[in-house]
């Protein structure tokens, strides 16, 4: 139970800020504020239609008040929720909420970062944890690659099926002009790549890239008269099992799990209703696991599940379309990318990549060290 | 009400300086509670007991770190045998012989100038 109105809101404009390497000095706003633009402009509405701010960045620690300042906004209706790579789709169940409480009526969600040009420990300076830092994890990859050590101890899971999933990513970035990486990518390439933290090699992490982008959204039914078709939110749901990762209840088992439940329930919808998913690739692991937490196949069965390309363009389930943060963009909380796909999905926007008659996508946001989980299921006016 | 006199950190740092692991106990809950808190997060009480524990434990999770500089090292999850996990390393073994399952014991690291003393475990069985 969330509260929510299946379709009750809906993603009227989606769009990327400048991303991979940006321009030398360009900020984490100016990157917010340009995804903003062109999501504005995406679906015809202008800036002074935004009376609600959702937004995120490690770079800012308030940025919503800096995008009320950047933009001109003073009286907007602010969230500035931060849990990681997933707090985008925790906002859009937040602006859900707002838009059906009347605080706002045109609400944006807006990311920037520019990690890769300051560099990630400026870009994400580490907390320290008296209970794990004087071991030098190499967070968030030491995190993700002790579940990984888990999952293959527990299911028999091996270090091909992991690549697979990297594989996979890099086949569908090759179909999106706007992918960082640019070349094939076989199995025996990522297995012998330089070693990050067992059993992981960098072929196995999220690419380090700038980047940002906004999404608009609207009550479902003010949507309708704009320049693109609505994709309505269908389902919601969050879980947050812990923070650091000593603290996960099960390193096997994620908060997927509640957070899938509840969003299907919202939803009136199952896997099986699902035509495209966007899952949070921030390691090969995560893909594996959310496969299994979402419901796409029994518990421990998700390296199995992914190989022979199942997931790939050539697969039957098509699995992070726009290459993943394993391939397309990663700059540090690629939670909204997952978002911006979706809806490009469902608009059947995609060239080389588009699914066919792709009418539900489920989207699942992970912050954190697989802490806190989110799940978003889009649909078009079809499945209202 | 007065301040509370020691903080968790305070007095879980307190015990390694003498060459102890300690942990608290929620009698409530009858439960281990890792990290120290100042509330017990099964029952939203504040009835901790402090306990030390005898520092066996089993290794639930492993990873070695490829630094870019230095020499790869381990970093493990322990579930220590009170009924607890922490996140420490193994030593005394090549980072990758860690193994899941593998029963080890618990040693002070020394405090170091501005860092504290902290837990580390060695294998607790000659390796077969």
């Amino acid at each position: 139970m969330n509260g929510l109105t299946r379709g009750s809101a809906a993603i009227v404009g989606a769009a990327e800020s400048d991303i991979g390497a940006v321009a030398a000095n360009m900020s984490p706003l100016d990157l917010m504020a340009q995804g903003v633009h062109r999501a504005l402009a995406d679906c015809g509405l202008k800036l002074r239609d935004v009376d609600g701010i959702f937004c995120a960045t490690t770079q800012a620690r308030t940025s919503a008040m800096s995008l009320c300042e950047y933009l001109h906004l003073p009286a907007a209706y602010t969230d500035s929720t931060i849990v990681g790579g997933s707090s985008f789709e925790v906002h859009v169940a937040h602006a859900q909420a707002a838009l059906a409480a009347g605080l706002c009526t045109v609400a944006v969600i807006a990311y920037g970062s520019t990690q890769r040009t300051v560099g990630r420990r400026q870009a994400s300076a580490r907390e320290y944890n008296p209970y794990e830092t004087p071991f030098r994890p190499f967070l968030p990859a030491t995190a993700y690659a002790l579940a990984a050590s888990r999952h293959m101890h527990e299911f028999g899971t091996t270090r091909e099926q992991l690549a697979e999933v990297a594989v996979a990513a890099r086949e569908w970035a090759l179909l999106n002009p706007a992918a960082w990486e640019k070349q094939p990518l076989t199995i025996a390439e990522v297995l012998s790549a330089r070693p990050i933290s067992h059993p992981f090699t960098v072929r196995d992490c999220c690419l380090i890239t700038d980047g940002g982008g906004a999404i608009v959204m609207m009550a479902a039914a003010r949507a309708r008269s704009l320049a693109k078709p609505p994709v309505y939110v269908l389902g919601c749901g969050q879980a947050i099992t812990h923070a650091s990762i000593s603290s996960m209840p099960n390193l096997t088992s994620t908060g997927a799990r509640e957070s899938g439940a509840t969003a299907y329930r919202m939803a009136q919808m199952r896997e099986t209703d699902i035509d495209v998913l966007a899952l949070y690739d921030a390691f090969t692991i995560n893909t594996i696991l959310f496969l299994e937490d979402l419901g796409f196949c029994p518990k421990g069965e998700g390296g199995r599940f992914v190989g022979d390309g199942r997931i790939g363009p050539k697969g039957s389930l098509p699995v992070n379309t726009n290459g993943g943060g394993l391939s397309y963009c990663h700059p540090g909380m690629y939670g909204l990318f997952l978002l911006i796909e979706a809806v490009r999905q469902l608009r059947g926007e995609c060239g080389a990549r588009q699914v066919a008659q792709a009418e539900t996508a489920l989207v699942h946001g992970n912050g954190g060290v697989l802490s806190a989980q989110a799940t978003v299921i889009l649909g078009t006016r079809a499945t209202l | 009400m007065a301040n509370t006199a020691a903080s968790p950190l305070g007095v879980y740092l307190e015990h390694l300086a003498k060459g102890e692991l300690a942990y608290q106990f929620s009698p409530d809950a009858n439960a281990a509670v890792f990290y120290p808190r100042v509330v017990c997060p099964f029952t939203g009480g504040d009835n901790l007991q402090w306990r030390v524990s005898k520092g066996m434990g089993t290794v639930h999770a492993t990873t070695v770190v490829t630094p870019v500089k230095g020499d790869p090292y381990n970093v493990a999850l322990i579930d220590v045998d009170e009924g607890f996990r922490m996140m420490s390393r193994v030593e005394d073994i090549p980072p990758l012989d860690v193994r899941i399952g593998m029963r080890v014991r618990f040693r002070v690291h020394a405090a170091d100038g501005e860092e504290p003393a902290y837990p580390v475990f060695t294998p607790a069985e000659a390796a077969a």
